[in-house]
């Protein structure tokens, strides 16, 4: 079955022309219309801008050169990136009909890479939520579970990922948006540096947090997407000019005598036993191979989130500002004038997660509560900062859960900070700008998927990556399918 | 019962600062739930914070300068085929006086 393929392998297949990326690409057209229906982690299906890509790739392979690795292989972009001709509805009714103009420079890079756009994947409206149940449109599926959600924001990303229904996804990680459903979905979800890869067409929620990265079966495959969408960009002056290393050759070395650091304030009170177990046990594997373990405190981790809900919502509250109604999106009717008109559309067209976060970002920046709030974040953002910073003086890499809990049920988590404390352990991560990733670790006797967080210190993905790869061959959990046909 | 940390009328003042239309109903449930996340995020307060410096991005940013050089924009077509309500080559909103 050519969608069971890792990236690799149906590279390799095509090389030997033992499959055409035509096969590739309507074998996960087959599926999706299959199993889809189900699953729901599409919003829009771009069959024929697949076909006309896969024709065009095959042209490559059997004229023997193809672009690169990523060449002939079907994958698909949480809609919150802007794909030129194809709807981007950031899971909002307020861009239902928005078509952009342009290509996000992520979505150009894999066309220039010969990758092959299936579609645009699910997710909270503007990236607002942990479950994907903010979506305007429909929730998403876990796909171990269908009776459960498969985390958020990037909830469709990752479980196109596990189910299947693409050969790799990007999505994007502003406060756990990528880990939190890779760990939810037994996927891989990589999280790179603030700074890694160009945000430009990235859809903005909070800019000093946003990141975008790929979900991936294998730690493998996440180093090859990686390898194509990271690097400067003319169009996105926070895109550094950092060497991009070849993250694929990166990952051979193993662990032997790679310092991993686990920090204490990760294993909290409310951690569900059998992810501490888990975690330990992934700890221990790491410890076989050879790496040196070691307890590290990062004293500020509570603070984290408290931090964020400040920051982030701060800044939506300025970046959603442009979704008045005037130049693309919803207008709702009988604004008798323009601030009416404005109040009116964006009463209709934002949902409640995002109501809530514009007036929480809107308060904490408004006169007399800027300090208190707004400039007492940034504040604690240093001292978290700090935190790693110390740590990463010790240790190479850190090893934590990625979540404190493993995927709940829908409909479950009602009360919005009940939803917020989800992120818990993946929120300092983006506080601090590091890269971090998530890789399946193992199962709870009920079946579902437990993640393993690794974090690495700025622009260091090759060694977060190189653990996350040795972690992955010792053990057989990214093996394990959802119970789909 | 800890005094509410924000109330109706803030919760007015704040919706109009972010141009968005609240029924009443709306509003009580918003100053709620703001209320409770608010209390959660005071455990900041505990937190000293004096003599640290903020920090806007977790990677220093320095300005990066390109040279200035006129490159063509997107057709107006393009950019006028989104618009709710689009004129000629404007795009049309309602009386901006308050009447």
């Amino acid at each position: 079955m050519l969608t069971r393929l890792t990236i690799e392998e149906l590279g390799a297949r095509f090389r030997r022309g033992e499959a055409t990326p035509s096969q590739a690409a309507a074998a996960y057209l087959e599926r999706i219309g299959a199993l889809d229906g189900r699953v729901k982690a599409y919003l829009t299906v771009t069959r024929e801008t697949a076909l006309g890509q896969a024709a065009e790739a095959d042209a490559r392979f059997a004229a023997g050169r193809p672009l690169s690795p990523l060449d002939g292989v079907p994958v698909a972009v949480k809609d919150l990136l802007c794909t030129r001709g194809i709807r981007t509805t950031c899971g909002s009714r307020i861009l239902e009909t928005f078509v952009p103009p342009y290509d996000a420079t992520v979505v150009a890079r894999l066309r220039a890479a010969g990758a092959v756009l299936l579609g645009k994947l699910n997710l909270d409206e503007f990236a607002m939520g942990s479950s994907t149940e903010h979506s305007a449109f429909f929730p998403t599926r876990n796909p171990w579970d269908l009776d459960r959600v498969p985390g958020g924001s990037s909830g469709g990303s990752a479980a196109a990922a596990a189910a299947d229904l693409a050969a790799a996804t990007l999505g994007s990680d502003t406060g756990g948006s990528i880990r939190q459903p890779a760990a939810f979905c037994g996927t891989v979800g990589l999280k790179p540096t603030y700074g890694r890869v160009s945000r430009y067409g990235l859809v903005a929620f909070a800019s000093s947090l946003d990141q975008i990265g790929p979900f991936a079966k294998t730690v493998a495959d996440a180093a090859l997407v990686l390898g194509v969408i990271a690097g400067a960009d003319p169009r996105d002056s926070t895109a550094v000019d950092v060497a991009v290393p070849d993250y694929r050759a990166a990952l051979s070395g193993g662990v032997e005598g790679l310092r991993v650091g686990i920090p204490a304030e990760y294993f909290i009170e409310g951690l569900d036993p059998e992810v501490e177990a888990a975690v330990q046990a992934a700890v221990a594997v790491l410890r076989g191979l050879g790496a040196r373990t070691e307890g590290v405190s990062l004293p500020h981790t509570r603070y984290g989130l408290p931090a964020y809900y400040l920051i982030a919502p701060a800044e939506a509250s300025s970046n959603l500002a442009r979704y008045d109604g005037v130049k693309y999106g919803l207008r709702a009717p009988g604004g008798r004038h323009l601030v009416e008109m404005y109040g009116r559309t964006r009463a209709a067209g934002f949902g409640a997660e995002v109501k809530r976060r514009i007036m929480l970002g809107a308060y904490a920046l408004s006169a007399g509560y800027y300090d208190a709030y707004y400039g007492k974040a940034q504040r604690v953002r240093t001292l978290v900062r700090r935190d790693f910073q110390q740590a990463f003086e010790r240790v190479d890499v850190l090893a934590a859960p990625t979540t404190p809990g493993v995927a709940f049920r829908l409909g479950e988590k009602t009360d919005p900070l009940q939803m917020y404390l989800n992120d818990i352990l993946t929120i300092p991560v983006n506080l601090a700008g590091l890269p971090g990733v998530s890789v399946p670790a193992g199962f709870t006797q009920a079946g579902l998927p437990i993640g393993l967080q690794l974090i690495g210190r700025p622009y260091d993905e090759a060694t977060v990556l190189r653990a996350a790869h040795a972690y992955e061959r010792a053990t057989t959990w990214h093996q394990r399918k959802p119970p789909l046909p | 019962m800890s005094e509410a940390k924000i109330s109706i009328e803030q919760v007015e003042h704040v919706a109009r600062l972010a141009r968005l239309e609240l029924s009443a109903a709306d509003k009580e449930r918003m100053r709620r739930e703001l209320d409770a996340i608010l209390s959660y995020i005071d455990t900041l307060q505990a937190l000293p914070t004096e003599g640290v410096e903020p920090t806007s991005h977790a990677v220093p940013l320095t300005s990066v300068m390109r040279e200035d050089e006129p490159e063509p924009s997107f057709p107006q077509a393009d950019m006028l085929a989104n618009a709710p309500d689009p004129s000629g080559e404007s795009f049309r909103v309602p009386r901006i006086i308050e009447e």
